[in-house]
């Protein structure tokens, strides 16, 4: 059977030519990525195949690196390199560094 | 500009105030990104997968700032140079074609561990690539694809009706043009080496070299001289 991402051949909409410069937190995603293959922790198609278990709304929810964290995040839970609960808590880390960086601008006195 | 009150040595105790504080024991944390936009789930996703595997030890943050400077070094224009210089240089082309890893690593360009296949253009025959499965593209040559590149459109149709597909991105092919589409895999990936255009006798390699463009090293567009 077909399964979803193997889309060749199937008729699709228009090609549109959407481009857009990465932003950081996407190369940081590619970059994750590559450390990991190059240390041997997961391969390429660890990658893919976490990529295609996302299920068939993931191509059109999800944007392509946002599909890329998920499945590194999923092979490493998989594979005991991450546990689900030191992820939760990093995951709250890091939205309260995020919140407390743009919180510090605001904070120059004012005469 | 002066860094000096930058200079000093980190390893004192962070007592100094920063307006926010850190949990004690705890480094000082990375200064997350700024950017344009929310700060979205899956961000904090990528900052939090990033933490932990740096707290591991599964990489250090040196390695992590090669690796961020090493994907902002590969440009088309690496590609570029070995078109034009397989313009130029018969033999080279023909050690090109055989092995484009090997051929990059002769101009000081490492395009990465996966092998790359170079597909010619030739009058009568068109090269154009793909990969319907995924998103696979010499990117360790390149850098990242374009996004309609990875879309469902491209990666649908340019294998059944790649004459429309090259229309809608702006390459009108005639019909006598035979079109040949390669579909890459994780362990194979294409670069189209374009036709070297008419009224460019005599153009030095750099010139030549700035005709080819990211899209002409996929196909769906062809080098064109600048009409004076």
């Amino acid at each position: 059977m077909r399964r979803h991402h193997d889309m060749g051949g199937l008729p699709a909409g228009p090609v549109e030519r959407t481009e857009h410069d990465h932003a950081p937190w996407e190369k940081k995603v590619d970059a994750i990525l590559r450390l990991l293959v190059a240390k041997k922790v997961m391969t390429l198609d660890e990658l893919r195949r976490g990529i295609e278990e996302l299920g068939p709304g993931a191509y059109d929810e999800l944007s392509y690196f946002e599909r890329w964290i998920r499945s590194i995040t999923n092979i490493l839970l998989e594979k005991g390199v991450l546990g689900v609960h030191e992820l939760g808590r990093a995951i709250e880390a890091a939205k309260a560094r995020r919140a407390a960086a743009e919180a510090c601008p605001k904070t120059v006195p004012t005469a | 500009m002066s860094h000096d009150h930058h200079e000093h040595d980190h390893d004192h105790d962070h007592e100094h105030d920063h307006g926010h504080g850190h949990p004690p024991g705890e480094r000082h944390p990375f200064q997350p990104d700024l950017e344009d936009g929310p700060y979205t789930w899956h961000m904090a996703l990528a900052d939090a997968v990033e933490a932990l595997l740096l707290e591991k030890g599964i990489f250090r943050p040196e390695e992590m700032r090669r690796t961020l400077e090493d994907i902002d070094s590969k440009t088309p224009a690496n590609g570029a140079r070995l078109v034009a210089r397989a313009w130029v240089d018969p033999a080279f082309k023909a050690r090109l074609l055989a092995d484009v890893n090997a051929a990059a690593a002769e101009l000081g360009i490492d395009a990465g561990p996966i092998p790359i296949r170079a597909v010619e253009c030739r009058p009568g025959e068109h090269h154009v690539i793909v990969c319907t499965l995924c998103s696979c593209y010499p990117r360790l040559l390149l850098g990242a694809a374009p996004d309609w590149y990875k879309a469902r459109a491209y990666r649908s149709r340019v294998v059944r009706e790649p004459r429309a597909v090259l229309a809608e991105l702006g390459l009108e092919l005639s019909e006598e043009v035979a079109v040949v589409v390669h579909d890459s895999t994780a362990e194979l990936r294409f670069m189209v080496l374009p036709e070297r255009p008419a009224g460019t006798e005599g153009w030095d390699e750099a010139r030549l070299a700035a005709l080819v463009t990211r899209d002409c090293l996929i196909g769906v567009a062809r080098p064109e001289v600048p009409r004076a």
